[in-house]
């Protein structure tokens, strides 16, 4: 409960910075801060199966893109040339579906954003779990590759299946709309209330982990990192726990692709692409792998520069740099102990301690 | 590119003798590349137990700095000159990124390796630019062709194959006969003992990646004028290199020749019946399951396998 508290002072600073926001006129930072929410929510989900749990994954830009295409393809293909079929018929008729105008003035029928990113979610946690059982056996570089191939063969299929858009990726995706009025959109009235939106679900889901990471299961995930053969003899079941955390993590990375598809309006391959797998692991490293708040500064901070174009063409490069930097010199994030002990020790202060002792 | 063994969709039952020997011609040749890069895997794993996931960027240096070189000398002499280049690349990798760190994890080693892979293609984009570039043909033009059994190859296919066979065959030679390869040998069975005998390990593992860069350039530069060299080529190359290290036996030199012939094969048979593309999912659908049922490769032994981490 004492860890939940800290989550007030990080409401704060989110208020905060939309009241500052607001009052100069500087709106426009928000819709970066409401992306980066929603990368963070991916990022701090990989964070607990990366840091606490051990398990590399070079593969959730996939899970990403299919929580996002899923739920694009479903609410903007129509769904009129199948209207005679028994299941559309069902779901007509139980309110799920929406009845619609094309700009061109044509009948369209398409899935409600609801049951779309229902089905999108359930996809991803379905897919985990069958590419989990036989990936997570695996260790070290054997999963690196696999997740890597994993997150290959879902960029391959986004762009070849024409029902994604190919290379075009699927753009016109409706709003979402939630409760009370409140929808998930990318128009410019509905900034303040988006950035409230995302930050909310990244609050809800931050919530959720630390619960998690304290609980008997978190103990347990520490212990797989630890050593999982000493942990299999303590009685915590590995490989449940470890396929729990990968589909937990699925979901997380789904529900972001969900969200941010529809507050973007569309979705494109280079979601998919290994470079954002790539990045998301370099921000978990900066943030700290076992780390949850590290993950998150990291993963907004990082995003936000990076969604504002601070790094210009050599985006991907900065996220290289990072890896090695990182992982070279702080393997435990930069901000960790032994990192700010080093770094004393690099500036002298540490240096004229170590000679008093000697 | 094989325009014959690429064109469309032609199912197997209408395949002609002729079209059967062209699919295999241009399996082997892709096998044989596919080999040459998961020899490079090997090397590396062999004395340091890393997967170098920067592997395949090695191969695209090879050709992207023989292309540029061309501009200033002959063809010949431009492909030396990349393939130490990358030599000297390589070595550069392992000192600045490898050498100094004290028994880092698995993990570590692998972010290590996937941050250089993304850098060298950083550096590649910002210098060459996204176009597609090639070396010219060896031997000829585009068009010109022999025949074999009634199928029509490039000539540089065979400098493909060739080169790679010889690779194979001198670092055999070497890794038998020469003192510095047994050195080498001795690092991969027991890095420990090697170390008490007097060997330097630590050049061992540098010596490593220079040999296993200067393959890769060496192959870069032959598949140029087939494949085309481009900023990007490497993550594939790489994932395809390490299916076939894995598939056969990771270490094995013998094992990853026959298994690369045996991959090239299968991709080149594939585009009959898989739309062209899904052909790179092909060779991750293989490693996926190789994976999953014999980690320890179609020719690996398990009770070897079993002293390794999977």
């Amino acid at each position: 409960m004492k860890k939940l508290l800290l989550i007030l002072p990080l409401l704060a600073c989110v208020i905060a910075i939309q009241v500052v926001c607001s009052s100069t006129d500087t709106l426009y930072y928000l819709t970066q801060m409401t992306m980066s929410a929603y990368y963070s929510l991916l990022i701090i989900g990989l964070c607990v199966l990366m840091g606490y749990a051990g398990q590399i994954s070079l593969g959730h830009a996939g899970f990403f893109a299919i929580g996002g295409y899923i739920s694009a393809g479903l609410t903007t293909h129509s769904l009129i040339p199948f209207k005679d079929n028994a299941l559309v018929q069902f779901l007509d008729s139980s309110g799920l579906l929406l009845a619609g105008q094309t700009l061109y003035g044509e009948e369209l029928l398409v899935v409600s954003p609801g049951l779309a990113c229902a089905v999108a979610i359930i996809a991803a946690a379905v897919i985990a779990v069958f590419i989990g059982i036989p990936v997570l056996k695996l260790k070290g570089h054997y999963l690196a590759m696999a997740t890597l191939g994993f997150g290959i063969i879902i960029y391959r299929v986004v762009l070849a299946v024409e029902y994604f858009g190919e290379a075009d990726g699927i753009s016109e995706v409706p709003a979402f709309p939630l409760f009370a009025g409140l929808s998930v959109s990318g128009s410019f009235g509905d900034r303040v209330s988006n950035y409230y939106i995302a930050w909310g679900i990244l609050l809800l889901g931050l919530i959720l982990l630390l619960n998690l990471i304290d609980s008997r299961v978190g103990r347990g995930l520490r212990g797989i990192h630890g050593s999982e053969e000493a942990a299999d003899a303590m009685g915590v079941h590995t490989a449940r726990f470890k396929l729990q955390t990968f589909v937990l993590s699925a979901v997380f990375a789904a529900v972001a692709g969900v969200f941010l598809t529809h507050y973007n309006g569309g979705i494109g391959p280079s979601e998919a692409g290994v470079m954002k797998s790539v990045r998301y692991v370099a921000i978990v490293a900066v943030g700290g792998m076992a780390n949850l708040w590290g993950a998150l500064l990291m993963g907004v901070v990082l995003n936000f520069l990076s969604l504002r174009g601070v790094f210009g063409s050599y985006d991907d490069a900065v996220f290289g740099l990072i890896l090695i930097v990182i992982m070279l010199f702080a393997p435990n994030g930069i901000l960790s102990i032994s990192f700010r002990h080093r770094l004393m020790q690099l500036f002298g202060k540490g240096k004229q301690k170590r000679d008093g002792e000697a | 590119m094989f325009d014959v063994g690429r064109s469309s969709f032609i199912f197997l039952t209408k395949m002609t003798s002729e079209l059967f020997v062209q699919y295999l011609l241009a399996g082997i040749t892709y096998g044989s590349i596919y080999a040459i890069v998961a020899i490079g895997f090997n090397i590396i794993y062999n004395t340091t137990g890393i997967i170098n996931f920067a592997q395949g960027e090695f191969v695209m240096f090879g050709g992207m700095i023989a292309i540029t070189l061309l501009q200033f000398m002959p063809l010949p002499l431009a492909i030396i000159l990349a393939v130490i280049l990358t030599m000297i690349i390589g070595a550069g990798i392992e000192i600045c990124f490898i050498r100094w760190l004290k028994a880092p994890s698995v993990l570590r080693l692998v972010i290590i390796t996937i941050g250089i892979s993304i850098l060298s293609r950083e550096v590649a984009v910002h210098v060459w630019g996204e176009s597609i570039r090639s070396l010219p043909y060896f031997v000829g033009n585009e068009i010109t062709s022999i025949s074999i059994l009634g199928a029509r190859i490039s000539p540089q296919v065979l400098w493909v194959v060739a080169a790679s066979g010889l690779m194979f065959i001198c670092l055999g030679i070497f890794f038998k006969t020469t003192s510095v390869g047994r050195e080498m040998r001795a690092c991969a069975s027991n890095r420990k003992a090697a170390t008490l005998c007097g060997i330097n390990t630590e050049n061992m593992v540098t010596l490593s990646f220079v040999l296993s860069a200067g393959m890769g350039a060496l192959a870069g530069c032959m598949m140029s004028p087939i494949t085309y060299s481009q900023y990007d080529m490497g993550t594939g190359l790489a994932i395809k290199g390490f299916t076939v290290a894995i598939l056969g036996g990771l270490g094995s030199s013998g094992g990853a020749v026959a298994a690369g012939l045996l991959l090239g094969v299968i991709e080149a048979f594939s585009v009959s019946v898989v739309p062209l593309a899904f052909q790179d999912a092909i060779a991750i659908a293989i490693l996926l399951i190789i994976l999953f049922i014999r980690p320890q490769g179609l020719f690996g032994s398990k009770e070897a396998s079993a002293l390794k981490e999977f």
